[in-house]
């Protein structure tokens, strides 16, 4: 179980956040990144300038005439000194999120391999740079968009995470020794024999730990990542005031400037320490500007992207059909229904709201107004977090991508024992498995040192001649 | 007078040295590693001459007198389907033979035999003497020499020096050997075998790094005094199974004529003799400091280390066929002679048993391992290989797996052929000689099947597949043994085939029988393969709905297909992880790699590649203290160099 570096390709990716920014960057490293930025770009001669330079030009598409695609700086840094200490082309586009998406794929069909997560720094930290624990936490630092989601960073750093992962594994390695012993010392009468039955009994509760971390994982992912979320209503029932509501309270950290872009951004804002990734904001202007006839549609492809829906109902008029329609379509979605215009008279029939589409999440918008989004923190808290968000500063939370990748791989390598146990597999051959979930869990804290099961074996058990 | 007496008492040297031949490979040492790399050396038409302290010694066993159990079965398998002789030798001179671990899976079943360790001892000597090519010798060697970092032949102590081009060096626990008991304490190779006390010195000098490790054996018993009525009885077994792939199932003994052991435990009253004693014990009382295992503890040991608990197993093994002396296994310790008989007395069933040999401790010189190769050559002196106690491991099974191995490569390091390197995933003995290079042990290695990270493969039924084409091709195996070898490799590939395209269609006997299991009734047909994976189905059982094969098929190629369609997935993914680390095993380390000049590597990484040298960036994986960035980076330093030279 050692990371090894297999190949070493030219890798490239968007590096800055999606969305946030009028300006995003596509960064290419590797040995290749000079000659592939040269086949797409149009201006001076790359290999030609001095490195750590930044020169204007415009992409081209190769495939498609050479016609120009963006506008752009490129940056050309040369190896060594820089960040992954190969080659480093930065691109740094101008035109929105769909232009820069469009470069990318050109770079990518031009001789560069998309990078995985955090590949970057995975190579400044291959080629010396920097350790694994700082890569981790970097690549996390880079990502966190809140103050919450930065603790929960700072304190996988601080090793809380990892006394977790210690105890699991310690808890696997018991179980392995044992196992490990009554097959070495099949007449030794001093250990129990782990039969299928506590075979199982213990590899569930082992499940039961990983799916507890993986949880958790949820919330971090939320924490980082932020919820995509959707406002959904039928035209004209108050969602554009809802959004400049959310968006003009102070904690927003994102708004999109028109007219700079010509793609629209995504905005966030942020609730309860979560960023709320808001999605199609650019649609509800849309429809609450003009009357707008595919109010529904639009809303559906929405509601597919995101994790979390508003629904905003206007309370001064019954349910209307399309109201019905938008209630059914987010049926199973995480959503909070907000009750607009509460402020005049009360037509619309909150029992029959609660009965017959099981909303339980209802929030009287006024009630914004007056207090600001606290009502809002508090039920997105109750939908994404049991034990509430104030606790996740002291709690261990899985936030990192391969952390949580490798907890879901050790989860699955523990369903495999129960499967194979529970159709008769032989404990020994079944514990195959619980051997590679140790693995896994060891590759988080970075201890495979098999060695241990061994210390394991003769600490506990008095074996021998 | 007296003067004269102590004259005579005084030891002398001898001064004169005298030429005393030639050959190709010179093996130190006869025990299980020795004897096995001599053999194989010889049998590999090298001229080959075997010493040994003493010729009572060959292939003696000092400790327990059983071959074989888990992981050290599955070794002398190994040995056999590589051309070895342990499994042959047990198959002719065992007294009991059981299958362990029956109720577990295949991987970790495990055949032990209890041994007549005379008769061992007797045909492996018998084999030895046999054996054209092959010289045997009682001699001591003092010295070994070397010529420009040549191993060139060795000197003995009668001032014979004999040249060779290879040497293999199995001393076992007579290197400075010192037994212990009570406050006893003498020079002393195993069983009060003479010791070799100038060989170590020597190669000291010559610059090798010695440790000292100990050990111990248990008392010994007249049988007749055992009250067997006390004890419960543990018989051997009675479907037939041996070491040897060639030993036929009609040699196998009845029941009746095997020999049992009985086991009976250690009391309270034992332990608090222990207890009273342990000022007088050396392995307590400070005097002996060299390193003991910990799967293996004195009895000492486990009274202090364990103290909650009131009892522990003991063991009685008999020691052979027409010998009275018993192994008392389970009460290994080093206590005054005295107080050992006490201790046995205490025992239910051993009230009145007549020790007949004090049980005792016994220190010794090893050469720590990681002064050696994969291919077990020294990297300090080119044609000497080390096998066995030498290298610090524990057990009769291990030694003779590096025997076997160190006689092959000293042969074919004659021949001028590429040394022979069984990987982790090849077999138990790839894994033994694995650890020993690259981590080194600090206490006697012994091997378990936690060890192995690819036991599905590494089962001891299928040994012959994985190594007798290699034994063929090295010339071990015969070409006669190894069409019968092809022959059952066939009978096994052509009986999965069949049952992977062969459909049982639904009928009620068969749904019946799954019924009867709790299993839904067949709807559609099932392929035989798949119906022989329900953990319920066992291959007679799949024969009553299928036809039968042509001929009769041997109980040992229906034990590789039951457990290979069975266990299909689970090996498949066994396979898959040997398949991702023959990848990095193919990523070699260049020789003449210079540490130093790598930046990133951390000290103690750094410190740690140095000393054990890995081939492959795999091996450089598993060195403790050799972190993963370590790896990442050196790994990427290889490329980048691979890359300069392409350019």
């Amino acid at each position: 179980m050692t990371l090894i570096t297999t190949d070493y390709d030219t890798i490239a990716a968007v590096s800055t956040p999606a969305g946030v920014g009028g300006i995003s960057i596509v960064r290419i490293s590797g040995s290749d990144a000079l000659k592939i930025a040269q086949k797409i770009y149009r201006g001076k001669q790359l290999d030609q300038v001095t490195t750590d330079t930044i020169n204007y030009g415009h992409i081209i598409d190769p495939a498609n005439d050479n016609s120009e695609v963006d506008e752009v700086m490129v940056s050309v840094m040369r190896a060594p000194k820089t960040y992954t200490k190969e080659d480093i082309i930065e691109i740094n586009c101008h035109g929105g999120i769909q232009v820069t998406n469009k470069v990318l794929q050109i770079v990518l069909r031009n001789g560069a391999r998309m990078a995985e997560p955090g590949e970057f720094t995975k190579r400044a930290f291959l080629n010396g740079r920097i350790d694994l624990s700082q890569s981790e936490a970097v690549m996390d630092l880079i990502d966190a968009k809140t103050d919450e989601a930065r603790k929960a960073a700072l304190n996988q750093l601080d090793g809380n995470l990892s006394a977790v992962i210690k105890k699991l594994r310690q808890k696997i390695v018991d179980l392995l020794a044992n196992v490990e012993v009554n097959i070495d010392y099949p007449e030794y009468d001093g250990a129990e024999e782990v039969t299928s039955k506590l075979m199982l009994e213990r590899a569930r509760e082992i499940k039961t730990d990983i799916n507890h971390l993986l949880d958790t994982a949820q919330q971090g992912k939320v924490l980082r990542d932020g919820l995509n979320t959707a406002i959904v209503g039928r035209p004209n029932v108050g969602k554009s005031s809802l959004l400049n509501r959310l968006l003009h309270e102070e904690k927003a950290i994102v708004t999109d400037v028109p007219g700079t872009t010509r793609d629209v951004l995504d905005e966030y804002v942020n609730v309860a320490g979560v960023p709320l990734h808001l999605v199609d904001t650019a649609g509800i202007r849309d429809t609450e500007d003009k009357v707008e006839k595919i109010g529904v549609g639009r809303s559906r492809d929405a509601i597919k992207q995101s994790d979390l829906v508003l629904l905003v109902l206007n309370a001064n008029e019954p349910l209307t059909d399309e109201d019905r329609e938008l209630l059914d379509l987010t049926q199973n979605n995480k959503r909070i229904i907000l009750l607009n215009k509460t402020d005049l008279d009360e037509h619309l029939d909150i029992t029959e709201l609660k009965q017959n589409y099981g909303a339980s999440e209802i929030i009287k918008t006024s009630a914004i107004a007056e207090n600001g989004t606290k009502s809002l923190e508090d039920t997105i808290s109750k939908l994404f977090f049991t034990k509430g968000i104030a606790s996740t500063q002291n709690d261990v939370m899985v936030t990192n991508a391969r952390h949580i990748s490798l907890l879901q791989q050790a989860l699955d390598s523990v369903q495999t024992v129960i499967d194979g146990v529970e159709s008769g597999l032989p404990v020994d051959i079944a514990q195959i498995d619980l051997h590679s979930a140790w693995d896994y869990l060891g590759e988080i804290t970075g201890d495979s040192y098999d060695d241990e099961l061994m210390d394991q074996l003769f600490e506990k058990f008095c074996i021998g001649k | 007078m007296t003067e004269n007496k102590n004259e005579v008492l005084k030891e002398t040297e001898v001064k004169h040295t005298y030429d005393a031949g030639e050959y190709d490979v010179i093996v130190v040492g006869a025990g299980h590693a020795g004897s096995e790399a001599a053999l194989a050396a010889a049998r590999m038409g090298q001229k080959t001459l075997l010493l040994t302290i003493s010729l009572e010694m060959v292939a003696f066993m000092p400790c327990n007198p059983s071959v074989g159990g888990p992981a050290k079965g599955t070794v002398v398998r190994e040995i056999d389907a590589l051309g070895g002789e342990m499994g042959k030798n047990i198959d002719k001179t065992y007294i009991q033979m059981r299958m362990l671990n029956t109720g577990k899976g295949p991987a970790v079943q495990a055949l032990r035999a209890q041994a007549d360790k005379h008769a061992y001892h007797q045909e492996m000597k018998n084999t030895i003497e046999k054996e054209p090519n092959l010289d045997l010798r009682q001699a001591i060697v003092d010295d070994l020499l070397v010529k420009d970092h040549k191993a060139e032949g060795v000197v003995t102590n009668t001032g014979a020096t004999y040249h060779s081009k290879t040497v293999v060096m199995a001393t076992g626990t007579s290197a400075r050997g010192q037994i212990y008991i009570g406050e006893l304490r003498y020079s002393s190779g195993p069983n009060n075998s003479l010791p070799s006390i100038k060989l170590s010195k020597n190669l000291e000098k010559k610059g090798f790094n010695l440790e000292r490790f100990k050990t111990g054996t248990p008392p010994r018993i007249n049988g007749n005094t055992i009250n067997y009525a006390e004890t419960e009885e543990q018989p051997g077994d009675a479907q037939p199974r041996h070491f040897s792939y060639t030993t036929p199932y009609s040699d196998y003994l009845s029941v009746s004529d095997q020999v049992s052991c009985w086991l009976t435990y250690t009391n309270p009253k034992t332990h608090s003799l222990i207890r009273d004693n342990l000022d007088r014990s050396p392995l307590f009382n400070g005097i002996i400091d060299g390193i003991g295992p910990r799967y293996c503890p004195s009895l000492e040991d486990k009274v202090v280390r364990f103290a909650d608990k009131d009892r522990h197993q003991v063991f009685l093994e008999p020691e052979g066929r027409g010998n009275d002396e018993w192994y008392v296994d389970g009460m290994s310790n080093s206590m005054p002679e005295e107080i050992q008989q006490e201790m046995l007395h205490s025992v239910k069933g051993l009230e009145n048993a007549q020790m007949m040999r004090p049980g005792y401790a016994i220190e010794y010189d090893i050469i720590t391992p990681q002064q050696m190769k994969p291919s077990m050559e020294s990297k300090l002196v080119e044609g000497l290989f080390t096998a066995g106690q030498t290298n610090g491991t524990s057990g009769y099974e291990e030694a003779a797996g590096q025997g076997l191995i160190a006689g092959i490569n000293a042969a074919r390091k004659v021949q001028n052929k590429d040394p022979l390197i069984l990987k982790r995933s090849d077999a138990y003995i790839g894994v033994l000689l694995d650890d020993l290079v690259t981590k080194g042990t600090n206490e006697p290695y012994r091997l378990l099947t936690s060890r192995a990270e690819y036991r599905l493969l590494l089962r001891n039924d299928n040994a012959d597949m994985r190594l007798t084409p290699i034994g063929h091709e090295i010339g071990l195996i015969s070409d006669e043994r190894y069409a019968e070898f092809e022959k059952k490799r066939q009978a096994v590939e052509d009986e999965i085939k069949r049952l992977e395209s062969l459909r049982i269609k639904p009928s009620d006997k068969i749904n019946q029988f799954v019924e009867s299991h709790g299993d839904k009734p067949l709807q559609d047909g099932i392929l035989a393969a798949q119906f022989l994976r329900r953990p319920y189905v066992d291959y007679d059982k799949l024969l009553e709905f299928i036809p039968a094969t042509e001929n009769k098929l041997d109980p040992r190629v229906i034990e590789q297909v039951s457990i290979r369609v069975k266990y299909a997935g689970y090996i498949k993914k066994e396979e898959a992880k040997v398949a991702k680390m023959k990848r990095m095993e193919s990523k070699k380390i260049p020789e003449n790699i210079d540490y130093d000049a790598i930046d990133g590597i951390a000290t103690e990484g750094k410190q740690k590649l140095k000393e054990i040298q890995p081939q492959t960036i795999a091996q450089a994986s598993r060195i403790s203290g050799v972190n993963p960035s370590d790896i990442a980076i050196l790994g990427v330093y290889i490329q980048q160099g691979k890359i300069a030279k392409t350019k």
